[in-house]
């Protein structure tokens, strides 16, 4: 036994550290994790931030208000117009303008495509994460209608920039209504499919399920929001306890899983794929004559103070904080990004875990590395 | 060993068999085998772009030549054009041996099959035993690989090459085995001969030759690195693994090899299971050429199935792939020798 241990000095392991990015397929942009690795056990994940910070929340205090609101885009690009729309919300808070109904309603409509056309995307990378490729493929098609209605209504695919304060850039298509019917139409009977091919998948529930898990208290410990902390049981869903827009006025159900693991969150997203469509099939054929925009000044100026609103990206609660001191510019702006607060609760989770765990973890977070480093 | 290959015999495009060959003929049916060896991994690889993007809703390669046929020969150019680069600190010898280990454990498998009954380059007569060993030093190849690149990923992909091979060997070896039983001889062209008098062989052993064809898919396919079992690889965790410090022809020399790999492993499922290069129609007697179309139609519906899972299944975790093999195939396949070797003791394989 004496011999057995001097042996094992020699030749004794020692966990190392791995550098997983800002050049990785799996971090989806440029985030770099430093990984201390004992052999494929994860002991320690530290996200180190930085390689895609733009200085957003300064050029925001250099801007006017009209001008912040495309800024927003390239936080969370895959929530872009939600992102709009939180900023236009806190302008038109502090100057306390009265929204037509008309625009309340074509926001909510754009902002739950918005979400459903994200939601596709990460249900494609998620898949690639865990090595089935062909999901990314499936994603794509059905997000690819989407993008031609966002194309059709304000130009853009991407970075839409179809709010301003006070309203919408311009009156929605004609075509928009039947379109985004056929979309209902067509998406209904695709996302069943998504379940066939991936949810139910054998591999795929035994790589998830039990595998990063986050207990209630963690997520609220952590500040997480959006699908992450309702797949822990976090009731955060910023749609029902502060609703804007219009919110209020539509029936759906806040997606809730106890479980807390990997196949929770996804769970969570696939299910908030059909209330999103639910609320866009409650609106679409009501959507109420009316201005699209109310007039504002050219130059906005805020009233001194301080404002603040928080919206529901598709990856949670996104805070903007804006203080004003009565000049055209904003003298602080701050975001509260979701991104930021659900990373923090990585290395809790994938503690302990495989490597490849660690990547179906930071795939069901669905990290945009732009709205974490802004 | 040495009675082993005085007892082994060439045969080769001649009926006329135990005649020795000149150095020249020996060499020009090497050229032939290299030749369709690198044809069979270009055309394996369009294939796989074609298949991949049918499955993802996508058009494909098709662009260059008749349905993108010359796309993989502009893609193997660029390759041998391209710099071969390598890490400062890589083991220097070992770093450049890797590559050849695997394409010459590859080229090597492909020696013994039976494409029709006159070509076969060399039936030694234990076939089976000489294609399990051969395409296990495959493995040493990315070993090499992983640990010469000084790269950690690199490392860790070879790592789980190393535990996956071996594991997994064991089922192949152990389901080819099975079969085995039945023909009583390990020489492909004694397995063949079988066949051919009574049917082929996943229905001559009916349930545990099913059960033995499926363990022996699973494994192949883990043999070979391909998804789902492509932990080796693992693009979205280890960005390319073991060959993430390779480029040029040397990461060119890999792709190939695992494709050639793909395309043995489905090779030894035909011959074995599905009677080689007999017809489904018995006609093949008569017009002899026949044979190499029925075992490549055959070893290409193989493929296509590889690669439906490849496009298909997300890829398991390094301990389920362990938990699967030790815990599942190994057993059932243990139980499916005891079984095979009762249905053959009592004679209850079906004769046609």
């Amino acid at each position: 036994m004496k011999e057995f241990i001097e042996i094992d000095k020699d030749f004794k392991t020692e966990p190392y550290q791995i550098n997983m990015g800002p050049q990785h397929p799996a971090t989806h942009g440029v985030l770099n994790l430093l990984l201390t690795i004992d052999g494929e056990i994860i002991k320690k994940v530290e996200p180190d931030l930085g390689y895609i910070h733009r200085s957003i929340e300064k050029m925001c205090e250099r801007d006017s208000y009209q001008q912040i609101v495309h800024l927003t885009d390239r936080m969370d690009y895959l929530s872009a117009n939600i992102n709009n729309e939180a900023v236009c919300l806190t302008v038109e808070k502090a100057l306390q303008l009265e929204i037509p109904d008309r625009v309340k309603v074509i926001r909510t409509i754009i902002g739950e495509l918005t979400r459903i056309s994200s939601h596709c995307l990460w249900w494609g990378v998620m898949g690639m994460d865990v090595g089935a490729l062909t999901t990314y493929f499936y994603g794509f098609r059905d997000r690819e209608m989407l993008n031609d209605i966002f194309e059709e209504t304000c130009g853009a695919r991407l970075t839409m920039n179809y709010n301003v304060p006070g309203g919408l850039m311009y009156d929605i298509h004609p075509n928009f209504v039947g379109r985004v019917k056929k979309f209902i139409d067509h998406f209904k009977t695709k996302i069943p499919e998504y379940d066939r091919l991936l949810s139910e998948n054998v591999i795929f529930q035994k790589r998830t399920k039990g595998v990063g898990i986050l207990s209630k208290e963690d997520a609220i410990s952590f500040g997480v929001s959006g699908p992450v902390g309702r797949a822990s049981g976090y009731s955060c869903d910023v749609r029902k306890y502060h609703p804007y827009s219009a919110f209020d006025r539509v029936d759906f159900n806040e997606v809730l899983r106890t479980e807390g693991d990997t196949f929770a969150r996804y769970q969570v997203r696939i299910q908030e794929l059909w209330e999103s469509l639910y609320v866009v099939e409650q609106l679409i054929d009501n959507i109420p004559e009316g201005e699209y925009r109310v007039k504002t000044n050219a130059v906005i100026k805020l009233p001194k103070g301080e404002f603040y609103q928080k919206v529901e990206t598709a990856r949670g609660e996104l805070g903007v904080y804006i203080i004003s001191t009565g000049t055209k510019n904003p003298y602080r702006l701050k975001f509260r990004s979701p991104g930021f607060s659900n990373l923090s609760a990585l290395n809790h989770m994938a503690v302990g875990s495989k490597i490849g765990d660690l990547v179906a973890i930071m795939a069901t977070l669905d990290l945009v590395i732009p709205d974490i480093d802004r | 060993m040495t009675s082993i290959i005085n007892s082994s015999y060439f045969l080769i495009l001649s009926t006329t068999a135990k005649e020795s060959l000149s150095i020249l003929e020996i060499l020009l049916i090497a050229l032939g085998y290299l030749t369709f060896f690198a044809v069979a991994g270009l055309f394996l690889v369009l294939l796989e772009r074609r298949v991949a993007a049918w499955f993802q809703l996508r058009i494909g390669p098709n662009r260059v030549g008749y349905q993108g046929l010359l796309q993989t020969m502009a893609d193997a150019l660029k390759l041998v054009s391209k710099e071969l680069t390598g890490t400062i600190k890589a083991d220097k010898l070992l770093y450049n041996l890797a590559p050849y280990f695997v394409i010459i454990t590859a080229l090597m498998s492909l020696a013994v099959f039976p494409f029709s009954k006159q070509i076969q380059a060399f039936d030694i007569n234990i076939g089976i035993f000489f294609l399990i060993a051969v395409s296990s030093i495959g493995v040493i190849g990315i070993l090499l690989g992983g640990w010469a690149s000084n790269n950690k990923f690199a490392l860790i992909g070879a790592m789980r090459s190393g535990v996956q091979t071996i594991s997994y060997e064991l089922s192949v070896g152990l389901s080819l085995l099975t079969m085995i039983l039945i023909t009583g001889s390990l020489q492909l062209s004694e397995i063949v001969e079988v066949q051919r008098q009574g049917g082929w062989l996943i229905l001559q052993g009916h349930i545990p030759a099913i059960i033995a064809f499926m363990v022996y898919m699973i494994a192949g396919t883990a043999e070979t690195n391909r998804a789902p079992f492509d932990l080796v690889e693992a693009e979205s965790e280890l960005g390319a693994g073991f060959h993430t410090e390779y480029s040029g022809m040397k990461f060119a020399y890999f792709f190939l090899a695992e494709f050639i790999n793909m395309f043995i492993i489905a090779s030894i499922a035909t011959t074995v299971f599905f009677g080689a290069w007999l017809s489904p129609f018995g006609i093949t007697e008569s017009i002899p050429w026949l044979g190499v179309f029925w075992f490549l139609a055959k070893a290409m519906v193989l493929v296509f199935l590889m690669m439906w899972f490849r496009w298909t299944f997300p890829r398991l975790r390094v301990d389920q792939l362990l938990t699967l093999e030790w815990k599942y195939l190994l057993p059932i396949n243990l139980v499916n020798i005891v079984i095979m070797a009762l249905i053959v003791w009592l004679n209850l394989t079906i004769k046609f």
